[in-house]
């Protein structure tokens, strides 16, 4: 890391800059594979980048960065996605 | 070196093109409109060759000031008054992210009641924001100070914005001879700006971004420490200037007539080039009184005042008002004496809302401390109910 002169907030980009975002997650956003049409409508609008791209063209979600914001489930044309409470644990 | 006869307002024009700033972006106010149509007027001649952002209000010209600065160039505004209260957020920003952006402003009244006329309560509003101040008294001073400035502000010992401010009209609408030196001088003098860090697509960084309690406390530290290397600095660069150009307007403060002096006089701005006038006509009377002019309000000069306070008793003018305290300069000035001197200071409140203060007013101020009769803290020559 380069050293400065003097004290100020800068920040690099990295993964997890922030720690593991998923963890703010209050509805977790449930993919049902038997309905996705690979449109990627959810891909193109994640705004975390956490909706992972396959190879042929299905989807993942990377359940330790997604905040459970909701806009993947708003924007998929055929239901494939919903969100579910994140159950309490014992 | 050639010799222009202009208002302080196209003078800092002037100085501000031939530093060779990439972007000026600013907003018009009563009275610091002239000094922007300067500007403007060298985008014309094509002295200017950066680029000039016309925005909507001084708080986006701050803003643009300060996205350009981060973005590596030399970035210089301009503005008074209401428009610095406007700009009040992004000054506390453009400090915080140690953006070395230079900023005259020409000292005006704030309202209501509407006024345009001088008083320094607005520069001294945002006294906290981290801004190095300069308090100018002369056209000269203020073709001087724009340079060093720029010199001051992006060393990497410092990298905190400056606030040059001059009074309104006084000042910046009155017309003085100015040396003006020639533009491979000032070259010379100040190179390009190298910035340590910047916003760049291809290697891309955030500024400002979450930092948590402990973190937080350095930069306030680190800026503090900026501060007191600017105590150090300002006088070296003045040095430097007066050795390449033969001028000098002082360091933190401007000694005139100190030495043998039992009774200093305190204040900024165009009342401390008035000042030298009275201390003149005083000394001639025999009375043993020198001037003080503080160039500087932040960083301040505790220890310059300190040495003045084990020598003599201390006079204040203050064309400012904390509301619910007492004059700011005045405040200051006995807190910097402290535990180290109880030497006696007297205050005074003057010029308020752009009343003037001549030379004969301060000779009176100064008569009534030195004969015993000046109270702790008192308005000069108040004009109200007698209440």
């Amino acid at each position: 890391m380069k050293k400065y002169d003097v004290v100020t907030t800068i920040s690099y980009p990295k993964k997890g800059a922030m720690g593991k975002t998923g963890s703010w997650r209050v509805f977790r956003p449930i993919l049902d594979k038997t309905k996705c049409v690979k449109c990627l409508r959810c891909w193109i609008y994640c705004p975390e980048g956490t909706v992972i791209r396959n190879k042929d063209d299905t989807v993942d979600i990377d359940y330790e960065y997604c905040k459970g914001c909701g806009i993947c489930a708003n924007v998929c044309k055929v239901k494939a996605i919903t969100m579910e409470r994140e159950a309490m644990k014992k | 070196m050639t010799v222009m006869i202009d208002t302080g307002n196209y003078i800092a024009a002037k100085a501000a093109v031939m530093a060779r700033p990439d972007v000026v972006a600013a907003y018009p106010i009563t009275p610091q409109t002239t000094l922007v149509e300067g500007i403007a007027n060298y985008v014309k001649t094509g002295e200017f060759k950066g680029d000039y952002i016309c925005v909507e209000s001084e708080h986006s010209a701050m803003s643009a000031c300060i996205g350009a600065s981060a973005a590596g160039v030399r970035t210089f505004t301009g503005t008074s008054s209401h428009g610095l209260l406007l700009m009040h957020e992004m000054l506390h920003w453009a400090a915080l992210a140690r953006l070395p952006i230079v900023m005259c402003n020409i000292n005006r009244v704030v309202g209501p009641g509407w006024n345009i006329w001088t008083d320094e309560n607005d520069p001294i509003s945002q006294r906290d924001t981290g801004w190095i101040q300069f308090y100018c008294s002369s056209n000269q001073e203020i073709f001087d100070t724009v340079i060093q400035s720029f010199k001051l502000a992006e060393n990497e010992k410092v990298l905190l914005p400056v606030m040059i401010n001059y009074n309104a009209f006084i000042l910046s609408h009155t017309s003085m001879p100015v040396y003006i030196p020639e533009q491979r001088e000032v070259d010379d003098f100040l190179q390009k700006y190298k910035p340590q860090w910047k916003l760049d697509v291809n290697n891309p960084i955030t500024f400002g971004n979450i930092i948590l309690p402990a973190d937080y406390e350095k930069i306030r530290k680190d800026m503090q420490n900026s501060q007191e290397n600017a105590k150090k600095l300002i006088p070296e660069i003045a040095k430097e200037w007066k050795k390449k150009f033969g001028r000098y307007h002082g360091d933190l403060i401007e000694e005139y007539k100190c030495d043998g002096a039992d009774h200093i006089l305190l204040a900024m701005g165009a009342i401390g080039s008035e000042s030298k006038v009275s201390i003149n006509n005083l000394r001639k009377e025999g009375l043993k009184i020198g001037l003080a002019r503080v160039r500087t309000f932040r960083p301040f000069p505790n220890e310059e005042i300190l040495k003045l306070g084990k020598q003599a008793d201390l006079i204040v003018i203050d064309r400012n008002i904390s509301i619910g305290s007492e004059g700011a300069l005045f405040s200051e000035v006995k807190a910097s004496l402290y535990g180290k001197s109880d030497t006696k200071v007297h205050g005074f409140i003057a010029g308020l809302g752009g009343k003037d203060v001549t030379y004969n007013d301060i000779e009176t101020i100064c008569r009534k401390v030195v004969e015993g009769k000046a109270k702790d803290c008192e308005w000069y020559g108040f004009e109200g109910s007698g209440k």
